[in-house]
């Protein structure tokens, strides 16, 4: 149900009361409001849906994740060979 | 791109699936109830990776599949109106009423527009004010609170020719509905990430209480589901029912709250038809009292027709995971995206657009790349 | 909604998406044009038309650019008029030669966009090695038109020893790609109101005659080539399958995609199999020359990125299939209508 991606805030600024981010997808950029991220800071990542931002990425969650997720794989041997997430 | 590459690692979602087959004991029959996570699934062709024992049902949570056929004929309604300028994501474009669909309005000179956020409906209301400018605001919470601020905003610059026709469905109480449905068979819940990022999942701790079922918050990429499937199956296998969360990096347990404060104060909770499956209470969203000037429901009112859905049609089945796509008499046949009987095939996120996408022939196609 | 219902079906008006490529093209071909016109040479369903006119044999091909914006990153109408007319030629071996160009104009156009559209023309045709030997102007009342449409009609020569269609494509045979995809059509609707995105996009739009040129200097085992303009990889790769009646099968992995193009898909739910080049071709190669036509390719400024993107199958005629990127295969269709933008 509903797209989401998410992408780098590049800048920010502050336009009629709302906080207008630049954030990166990829090779593009286009305008996100913050208005339900306040805490949102230059450099973060923020999950973009129909123009807003949604949510902050959780960097150390997302990595917590993937360690556990790594080990698990490790354990069983399964990821033998893989250069594992970047 | 960062945070979505490493979810689709090839190596990781292969010795995912490859747990899921080791901790599997017996079948279990899970839902995924978000459209989105359906398309992922048969977009990379998940389910062909997880063991025979798991069947994935796929639900009704898709916001351009639900939104009733009354709503459809209503917005064709308005934008075949002269003077209206109607503004639509792409997905609602190519849905069909009882006869016609957006497209077919812009086909024979209809102002309809396409945009990607509701700000850019807005855009257009202030530089159009010679103009009746209706946005169609659909969606389930996640996009409820991007549509409030359409209309919060729109108010504060008493832009009074801009308006919202909404048709906004909430998915706790529909997934109460299924639990509760005498077929169900659904024995474990994938919980829509995006959403669950807006409302949290307070509200699914009561739900996996009341009807004594798992429910795992999940994301969108291969890994996310997997994980997910994972995650059900580990409670499943151990007899645990609770409220687990996968989709850590975007979702917490109070949601966001900006957000929802903000849709509190544009739109109340009431009873919602969804498409092919009936009036549901409480379940959907409209606009408060305040914001009536700013409801294209009470600017453009329409005696309010109760349309047909053709018979042939099994969308309310699929929609309730009771049968597959490939079980309807019509698809693939007389039911295609070019000519689509029912919702589901028409929006790519719909379980039979999606099957008919990329598995019309997987018998055929698995035979002979499954051990390539 | 008014009490009465609405009049209704309108399935018998045409639709933009019929002129979007894909499925709805195809059938809108098959319907109204073939029905009409059948007969040998067009039944090749090729880019162009190869008639021989005493013992010469001519390659003929016509198209009309209808762009919004007629100025983008990359092009801009007039350039595109060339480079799509000569690809067309080119994608049957041919050297182009002439061109002619003809102008619908919409009452009101600036003179000065005119002259600058004309310019890039000439300044297009200079560079392909192309004439421009003959054209039309019409004026059409405003509103009954978009600015600008224009027609370019190409000739060009064929060499005896030259036989490309897509009917020939065999199993086994090793499909290859010049470069990374949809740079066209995500150029054009970054451009697009309403959906406002910017990034280091721009069209692909060049003319591949000299490309084409290394190619079959390289190998003459090569079966057929397409520039998947409309509808996309996708789209033309069906195209393949059905008119040689076999599969095939490609690997996700092997696909070149610009990270701006990425970016652009991923966030308005777009599939890049789908959106239009310019600038590329896809070739269908005997098994034993891939090697070779892939080193011509990226030998060449215009192939540099070339990749061997699958192969051509007897498994599942008509069908295309694709390794995902985590390793499940799934159908590649062609698409309906237009791709739009989604939201869920």
């Amino acid at each position: 149900m509903c797209l989401a991606v998410p992408g780098r805030i590049l800048e920010a600024e502050e336009y009629d009361g709302s906080r207008i981010a630049k954030v990166q997808f990829g090779g593009i950029t286009r305008p996100v409001l913050l208005n339900f991220v306040p805490e949102a800071q230059v450099g973060d990542y923020v999950v973009v849906h129909v123009g807003f931002a949604i949510s902050r990425l959780d960097a150390a969650e997302a990595e917590r994740t993937f360690q556990l997720l790594e080990e698990m794989g490790l354990l069983e041997g399964e990821l033998a060979g893989s250069e594992g997430p970047p | 791109m960062k945070y979505i590459d490493e979810y689709r690692d090839e190596h990781l979602v292969q010795a995912l699936a490859a747990q899921i087959a080791r901790k599997i004991t017996r079948s279990w029959s899970l839902m995924e109830i978000c459209g989105g996570q359906t398309h992922t699934i048969m977009r990379y062709g998940l389910d062909e990776l997880l063991p025979e024992g798991i069947r994935l049902v796929h639900g009704p949570g898709c916001p351009v599949c639900v939104t009733p056929l009354e709503t459809v004929d209503q917005a064709i309604a308005i934008a075949s109106l002269p003077g209206v300028t109607f503004v639509s994501y792409g997905d609602m474009l190519r849905v069909p009423g009882t006869s016609l669909d957006l497209l077919r309005v812009k086909a024979d000179g209809g102002d309809v527009r396409m945009v990607y956020s509701p700000m850019e409906a807005l855009k257009l209301a202030r530089a159009r004010p010679d103009r009746k400018v209706v946005f169609f605001g659909i969606g389930f919470e996640t996009t409820a609170p991007a549509n409030a601020m359409a209309v919060w905003q729109a108010r504060r610059e008493n832009l009074d020719h801009f308006s919202m026709l909404a048709s906004h469905v909430l998915v706790p109480p529909a997934i109460r509905l299924l639990l509760g449905g005498p077929h169900n068979q659904v024995q474990g819940f994938i919980a829509p990430g995006h959403v669950c990022t807006i409302m949290g999942y307070r509200q699914y701790e009561a739900i996996s209480r009341d009807f004594h079922v798992p429910i795992v918050v999940g994301g969108f990429e291969p890994v996310d589901l997997l994980e997910a499937v994972f995650m059900l199956v580990a409670q499943l296998e151990e007899g645990r029912a609770e409220v687990e969360n996968q989709y850590v990096r975007s979702v917490s347990y109070e949601g966001n709250l900006p957000a929802q404060r903000l849709v509190e104060s544009v739109f109340e909770v009431s009873d919602r038809k969804w498409r092919g499956m009936g009036v549901i209470p409480q379940s959907g969203l409209r606009l408060r009292e305040e914001f009536a000037a700013y409801d294209a429901e009470r600017v453009f009112p329409a005696s309010h027709l109760t349309v047909a859905e053709p018979p042939e049609c099994i969308s309310a089945d699929v929609l309730q995971g009771l049968k597959r796509p490939t079980e309807c008499p019509v698809f693939g046949g007389r039911c295609t995206p070019e000519n689509p009987m029912g919702a589901l095939m028409v929006s790519a996120e719909g379980a039979c657009a999606a099957y008919y996408r990329y598995r019309r022939h997987s018998a055929q196609s698995a035979k002979q790349k499954g051990a390539a | 909604m008014t009490a009465c219902p609405l009049p209704l079906p309108a399935g018998d008006r045409v639709l933009l998406g019929h002129g979007s490529g894909g499925k709805l093209s195809a059938d809108l071909l098959r319907d109204v044009f073939l029905a009409a016109f059948r007969n040998p040479v067009l039944a090749r369903l090729d880019d162009q038309a190869i008639v021989s006119i005493n013992g010469l044999r001519l390659a003929f091909t016509t198209d009309s650019f209808v762009v919004k914006p007629l100025f983008f990153p990359g092009g801009d109408i007039g350039s595109l008029a060339v480079h799509g007319t000569v690809n067309d030629l080119a994608m049957g071996g041919a050297q182009p030669l002439y061109l002619s160009a003809a102008f619908i104009i919409e009452e009101g156009l600036p003179i000065s966009v005119l002259r600058r559209v004309v310019a890039s023309l000439q300044e297009a045709a200079a560079g392909a090695g192309v004439t421009v030997v003959t054209g039309d102007t019409k004026v059409v009342e405003k509103g009954s038109g978009d600015g600008l449409f224009i027609n370019t009609t190409g000739l060009g020569v064929v060499a005896d020893t030259v036989r490309l269609s897509a009917d020939q494509a065999r199993p086994g045979d090793r499909v290859l790609l010049s470069g990374p995809i949809g740079d066209h059509g995500i150029a054009i609707l970054a451009q697009r109101e309403g959906l406002e995105f910017e990034g280091s996009i721009a069209s692909d739009s060049a003319p591949l005659h000299t490309l084409v040129a290394a190619m079959l200097a390289a190998s003459r085992d090569i079966r057929c080539l397409r520039d998947p303009t409309r509808g996309g990889l996708s789209s033309t790769l069906n195209e393949f399958a059905a008119q040689a009646q076999v599969g095939i099968e490609i690997d996700e992995r092997a696909i070149p995609v610009r990270e701006a193009v990425r970016g652009a898909c991923e966030l308005l739910g777009l599939d890049p199999l789908y959106v239009a080049n310019e600038g590329k071709l896809v070739a269908v190669v005997a098994p034993g020359a891939a090697e070779r036509v892939l080193a011509a390719m990226r030998g060449h400024p215009l192939g540099r990125e070339a990749a061997l993107i699958g192969t051509v199958t007897a498994v599942h005629p008509r069908l295309v299939t694709m390794r995902t990127v985590v390793g499940p295969t799934r159908i590649v269709d062609m698409l309906s209508g237009d791709q739009l933008p989604r939201i869920c």
